[in-house]
This record gives structure tokens, sequence and C-alpha cells, in this order.
């Protein structure tokens, strides 16, 4: 009990100290207005962040290198350390790893019965890296732009580049499933849904640049900066990494599933002799 | 470009995300899915060999009832000729009980005719004898009259005694 209350006294006194500490540092002045930082959260005009020294690129770009390299790192230590030691009753990990691999074997399955090995990879991680890299701007890691200021790193599909090239990419692997499917009818039946991949890489950067327009406006001010973020910070950005991934994927999944479906063979006209 | 679209950054994008999906195929998705397949297959195989085990045991029973019907069959039809001989015995001991008692009755009728028959002719003959002996008596004794007397007299004499 004594300990409990101990615990407790600390826990208050950090806070207070770290509450002080906010308020009597003070802020080295803003660098832009509230407009300019939203405009440069759209745009990336001028915090651009340097790739290896070779250019200049926005800071979605550095993130999703970042996302990519978190994934696969994660995906090799599982594949060397808990894949090897599954067993037939599964535990926490290997559950969570199998219900992942599971939802999108079925939704690919269900989606498009007749052909889904590809497309279950694909939404397989196009879900992983919207998930993850939705939720990646939860870390706050750090760059540093060209001009030599600090720079959050975004969650990469609020770049627009990045969200068209998800959406695209996504159309493109549709157009494959038709080719595959019924051949050069295949194309003709992708190419109908014509505004498939504008429609998939706007609502992505949508979805993905309202969570970071927030996120932006609240942290922009210091007395937004206490409480709120758990809610518009947390809450807000895992809700729609769930909802974004699950919104691609099924998109995707569904019209992949549509022009990859074999048409029906055509009955032969019998000419009727009059 | 407008809203700082840029091409090379797409394609950087798309290959950033031709790796991840390779990448998170081979590393992770294939090694998953090849796991649950195979765990599959093992419980398919577990719930195939259970379903032949299972069928097994209901062939094995229908093979025990069907023994068990053709015993009871049997038994009812043992039961069914063991009643029928019981009955046929019964019968054959009945007729041949009946057979006996008529012969014995025939026997008896003719024993006894037999017997009447002696019987008629012993006394036939009895009383031819006795008919001879009182025609022989008649004819050689006295008058009956005289008979009487006498036999009167003695008993007279018989009860001065």
């Amino acid at each position: 009990m004594k300990q409990h209350k101990k615990g407790l006294a600390l826990w208050l006194t950090a806070i207070l100290l770290l509450l002080a500490g906010a308020l009597l540092t003070g802020s080295p002045g803003r660098a832009e207005s509230v407009q300019e930082a939203m405009r440069d959260a759209v745009l990336h005009g001028e915090n651009q962040v340097s790739l290896f020294g070779w250019r200049a690129v926005n800071p979605g770009l550095i993130s999703a290198f970042t996302v990519t390299a978190i994934l696969l790192a994660a995906a090799v230590c599982i594949r060397v350390f808990a894949i090897p030691r599954f067993r037939l009753k599964p535990g926490r990990l290997q559950l969570l790893l199998e219900e992942a691999v599971g939802m999108f074997d079925r939704m690919a399955r269900s989606n498009s019965p007749h052909r889904f090995r590809f497309m279950e990879a694909y939404i397989f991680a196009a879900g992983a890296y919207i998930f993850t890299g939705t939720l990646f701007e939860l870390l706050g890691i750090q760059a540093v732009t060209t001009h030599g200021h600090p720079i959050t790193l975004p969650a990469p599909l609020s770049d627009v580049n990045a969200a068209i090239a998800m959406g695209t990419l996504s159309y493109l692997v549709i157009l494959s499933g038709g080719i595959a499917g019924n051949g050069p009818r295949g194309i003709g039946k992708t190419l109908k849904e014509f505004s498939l991949p504008i429609s998939m890489s706007f609502r992505l950067f949508g979805a993905l640049l309202s969570g970071l327009l927030v996120t932006e406006l609240v942290y922009y001010y210091i007395s937004l900066s206490f409480v709120l973020p758990v809610i518009v910070g947390v809450l807000f950005t895992m809700l729609h990494a769930l909802i974004q991934t699950y919104v691609l994927t099924m998109l995707t999944a569904l019209y992949y599933g549509e022009v990859s479906e074999p048409a029906p063979a055509k009955e032969k006209r019998v000419r009727k002799k009059a | 470009m407008p809203l700082n679209i840029d091409l090379q950054q797409i394609l950087l994008h798309w290959m950033n995300l031709a790796i991840l999906v390779g990448g998170l195929y081979f590393i992770l998705f294939k090694p998953v899915k090849a796991f649950m397949e195979k765990r599959e297959a093992y419980y398919q195989d577990r719930d195939r060999q259970a379903e032949e085990k299972l069928a097994d045991a209901e062939r094995i029973r229908a093979e025990y009832q069907a023994r068990l019907d053709a015993a009871a069959e049997e038994i009812r039809q043992s039961r069914a000729k063991a009643q029928q001989a019981a009955q046929q015995s019964a019968e054959e001991q009945l007729s041949q009980a009946r057979a006996q008692a008529q012969q014995m009755l025939v026997h008896a009728r003719t024993e006894a005719e037999h017997d009447r028959e002696q019987i008629l002719r012993s006394s036939q003959r009895e009383l031819r004898r006795l008919a001879a002996a009182a025609t022989r008596k008649l004819a050689m004794e006295q008058d009956p009259f005289d008979q009487f007397l006498d036999l009167a007299e003695e008993g007279a004499q018989h009860e001065e005694r």
C-alpha cells in the first residue's frame, strides 16, 4: 500500500515538473504561421528532406522507406525467431500473425474466387503498409529538412505522391488481374473503371491528410497540446488506420475479382432456316 | 505539377511498394500460410482418419448386428423346428397311444367276445349236462309226491330229535 502511494506521488511530481518545464522554457518563436504550416503539410514546398544527398524529396517518401524498412526488419525477425517455433496450438504472436494472414487470404478468396494467389499477397502487403504507415506518425521520428529545420516524419500516405503511387499501383494490379483472367477483354473491363485510380489515390490522400492537418493544428497551439492529442493523435489515427486499410484492400480485392472473373461462354447462335 | 505531384517520387514509391510486396510475401506471408495449410492438412488427415475409424466401427457394428440378427433368426428357426418336432412327436405318440388303445380295445373286445362265447358254451354245456342229469334223475327216481312225503317224514323225524 505504501509502495503504491509512493509511486503515485512520484508520478504526479513528474507530471508537474514536466508541465512547469514546458511552461517555463517557452517557445523559441514560430518559424512559420499556421497557414504556412498547413499549406506546407499539403504541398511540401518548403520542408523537403534530402534523400541520401541525391535530391530533395517530400518527407513522406522518407517515411515510406522507413516504414518499409521497419516492416521488412520485423518480418525477418518473425521469420527467424517466431515462425520456426510455431505450434499446432498457437500462442499470442502466432495467433495475431495467422489472423492477419487469414484475414487477407479470406478477403482475397471471397472477393476473387477465380484468381487470388497474387491478390492475397498484394493486399496483405498493402494492408500492412497502410496500417503501419498511418500509425507511423505516432512515433514522431524526426528528420532534418534541407533548410536545417527539424521536422516530424508524417504518415507516408499523407504525401500526395505516395497516395497516387498506392492508388495507381492498386489499379495496375487490378488491370493485371483483368488481363490474366480475361485477356484483352479484361483490359476493357478494367479501363471502364477509369476513375478508380483517382478515387483510390485521393481517398487515401484526403483521409490521411485530414488527420495530419488536424494534428498539425492541435500541436501548433501549446494550449491544445494537453490531453487533446491523446484523442486526436492516438485514437483517431488508430481508427482511420484500420478504416483505410480495410477500404483500400477491400476495394482492390473486389475490383480484382470483378475484372478477373471469366466471362460466360456465349451460346452459339443457331440460324433458323426460314 | 499541381499539388507538388512528382513523377520521380511516385516511381520511387512504386519501387518501395514493390520491394515491400515481394519482401513481405516471401518472408512472412508465404511461410505463415504454408504453416496454416500444413496444420489444416494435418487436421484434415486426422479428421479423415477419425471418419475412417468411425466408418470401420460402424461397419463392424453392422456386421455384428447382422450376426446377432442371424443368430436370433437361427434361434427362432431352431425353436420353431424344436416346437414342430415336439408337436410332431407328441402327435405321433398320441396317434400311437390311440392306435394302441384301439388295439387294446379290439383285443379286449375280442377277448370279451371269446370269453362270452366260452362262457356261453360252457353254460350251454352245463345246462345240457344239468338237463341230462335232471332227465336222468327224473327218469330213474320215484314219483315226486312220494319223494315229497319222504322228505317230509325225514323232516318230522329230525324235529323230534
